[in-house]
C-alpha cells in the first residue's frame, strides 16, 4: 500500500509543532526565571522558532 | 412599511439571490487563488452585471514581450483572457496569469497533465507586482531622504525622524551589532535597513485591499533572498572558507564528509529564506481570504458575523506577522553576515 506524501508532510507539521511548542514553553520558564532577560530570550526564541518553522513550510510545499 | 417602495424591496431581495446563487465555494477558491497571482493589469476590482457581463474596474499596464522582436502592447488588448489579442500579426492569450501565443481564435492546447503546450513568449512585462515595487521604492526614497534632510543643523529628530529613528536605532543595536559585531557592522547597515522597511512596508500594504501583495510572490522573495546570499558569499573572509571546506577541530574522514553538507548548507540558508517569507505570507493571506470567504458561504447572521470576528481577529495577528517576518528575514541576514566576517578568536578546539 502507497503512503500518500500528504501523511509525510502531516509528520513534519507535528514535529514542528512540538518543537516551536518545546521552544515557547522553554522560554516562558526562561522568562519567569529571568523576567531582566526577557528581551534576549524572546530574540533566541523566534529566531529558533522561525527556523524551525523553515522546516515544516518546506515539507508543505514538498508535496 | 409604506415609506418603502416596493421595487426597493425587490431590489433588495434581488441582491441578496444574487449574494445566495453567485457565491459558491468554488468561486471563492478561484477568487482566492486570483488574488495570490500577478496580473498584467492594474485591476482594482471586478463584478458581473445581471447579464453575465464581467466589468474590470482598474487601469491597463505595458505588456513586452520577446518573440521575435521586441512586442509592446497594452494589456487592455488581452481582455483579462476572455479574447485572444492580436499584435504585428501574432496572436496572445491570457491564461491563467500567463501569456501564450496562440492561433487567430485564441486555441490553447493541453497535454495529459492538463499544462498548456503553447509557446510562452519571454515576458518582461510591467505587471501589477512591478508597478508596486516601484512605488514603494519611490515611497522608501523620500520618507528616508526627507528623515536624512531632518537631521541637518540639529540632531534632534523631526517629523518622520520621530516615528523611524527608533526603528533604525533597533536594527543597528538589536540586530546589527550583536550578529556581526563592532568592527564590520557598518557596512551591512544600509542592506539590513532596507531590507526591513522594504520587507515591513510591503506585508503591511499586503493587508490593505488595494490588492498589493508582493511578499507571497516568490520571485520577490527568492530576489531577496539572492541578495542576502551573494553578500554573505562575497563577504566571507578565510575563516569562514576554512569552516566550510575543511572543518577545523575535527578528524580528517570526517572533514571529508563534512565539507559537503556545509556547502550544500549556504545554500540551503538563503533558501530557507526565501521560503519562509513566502510561505508565512502566503498562508495568512489564504487563511484570511478563506475565513472572509466562508461569511458568504454561511450566508445566516451567526456564522457570518462569527467569522466577521475571526477575520477582525486574524487581520490583527497578521500585522503581527507582517513586522516580524521582516524582523526574522533582517535578524537571519545578519547573522549570515556575522559567520561571514567572524574573525578566528578562538583556540583550534571547538
Amino acid at each position: 500500500m502507497e503512503i500518500p506524501a500528504i501523511v509525510g508532510a502531516g509528520l513534519v507539521v507535528i514535529g514542528a509543532g512540538i518543537g516551536i511548542g518545546r521552544i515557547g514553553g522553554s522560554a516562558m520558564d526562561a522568562i519567569a526565571r529571568q523576567p531582566e532577560a526577557t528581551g534576549k530570550i524572546q530574540t533566541a526564541m523566534l529566531i529558533a522558532a522561525a527556523l524551525i518553522e523553515g522546516i515544516g513550510f518546506a515539507a508543505l510545499f514538498a508535496v | 412599511m409604506s415609506f418603502v417602495h416596493p421595487r426597493s424591496v425587490e431590489h433588495v431581495y434581488k441582491i441578496i439571490d444574487i449574494l445566495e446563487t453567485k457565491v459558491s465555494k468554488t468561486e471563492i477558491k478561484e477568487y482566492i487563488n486570483h488574488h495570490l497571482l500577478d496580473s498584467h493589469d492594474f485591476g482594482l476590482f471586478s463584478y458581473t452585471t445581471d447579464e453575465g457581463e464581467h466589468k474590470y474596474i482598474g487601469a491597463p499596464l505595458p505588456v513586452i514581450l520577446w518573440d521575435n522582436g521586441l512586442q509592446v502592447f497594452y494589456s487592455s488588448k488581452l481582455h483579462h483572457g476572455e479574447h485572444v489579442a492580436e499584435h504585428n500579426g501574432n496572436y496572445y492569450m491570457l491564461h491563467h496569469s500567463k501569456i501564450y501565443k496562440t492561433d487567430a481564435e485564441g486555441t490553447i492546447n493541453y497535454d495529459a497533465e492538463h499544462h498548456p503546450t503553447n509557446v510562452k513568449p519571454l515576458d518582461f512585462s510591467i505587471t501589477k507586482n512591478v508597478v508596486f515595487i516601484l512605488l514603494v521604492a519611490i515611497l522608501m526614497f523620500f520618507l528616508f531622504t526627507r528623515m536624512a534632510k531632518s537631521y541637518k543643523g540639529n540632531l534632534m529628530p523631526k517629523g518622520m525622524g520621530r516615528l523611524l529613528e527608533p526603528i533604525v536605532l533597533y536594527v543597528r543595536d538589536e540586530i546589527a551589532v550583536p550578529n556581526i559585531g563592532e568592527k564590520h557592522y557598518k557596512r551591512y547597515m544600509s542592506y539590513l535597513l532596507t531590507v526591513f522597511f522594504f520587507v515591513w512596508i510591503v506585508n503591511l500594504f499586503g493587508l490593505t485591499p488595494i490588492g498589493m501583495n508582493l511578499t507571497n510572490n516568490i520571485a520577490v522573495t527568492f530576489c531577496l533572498a539572492i541578495i542576502t546570499y551573494l553578500i554573505t558569499t562575497f563577504s566571507g573572509n578565510k575563516n569562514y572558507w576554512k569552516h566550510i571546506f575543511w572543518m577545523p577541530g575535527v578528524p580528517v574522514p570526517m572533514k571529508i564528509i563534512l565539507a559537503p553538507i556545509e556547502l550544500l548548507g549556504t545554500f540551503i540558508k538563503p533558501f530557507a529564506l526565501m521560503i519562509r517569507l513566502y510561505a508565512n505570507i502566503t498562508a495568512g493571506h489564504i487563511v484570511l481570504m478563506s475565513i472572509i470567504g466562508m461569511m458568504f458561504v454561511f450566508n445566516n447572521w451567526l456564522g457570518s458575523s462569527l467569522s466577521f470576528l475571526l477575520a477582525f481577529v486574524l487581520g490583527i495577528l497578521e500585522l503581527l506577522v507582517a513586522a516580524l517576518q521582516a524582523y526574522i528575514f533582517t535578524v537571519l541576514s545578519a547573522l549570515y553576515f556575522g559567520m561571514a566576517v567572524e574573525e578566528h578568536h578562538h583556540d583550534e578546539a571547538h
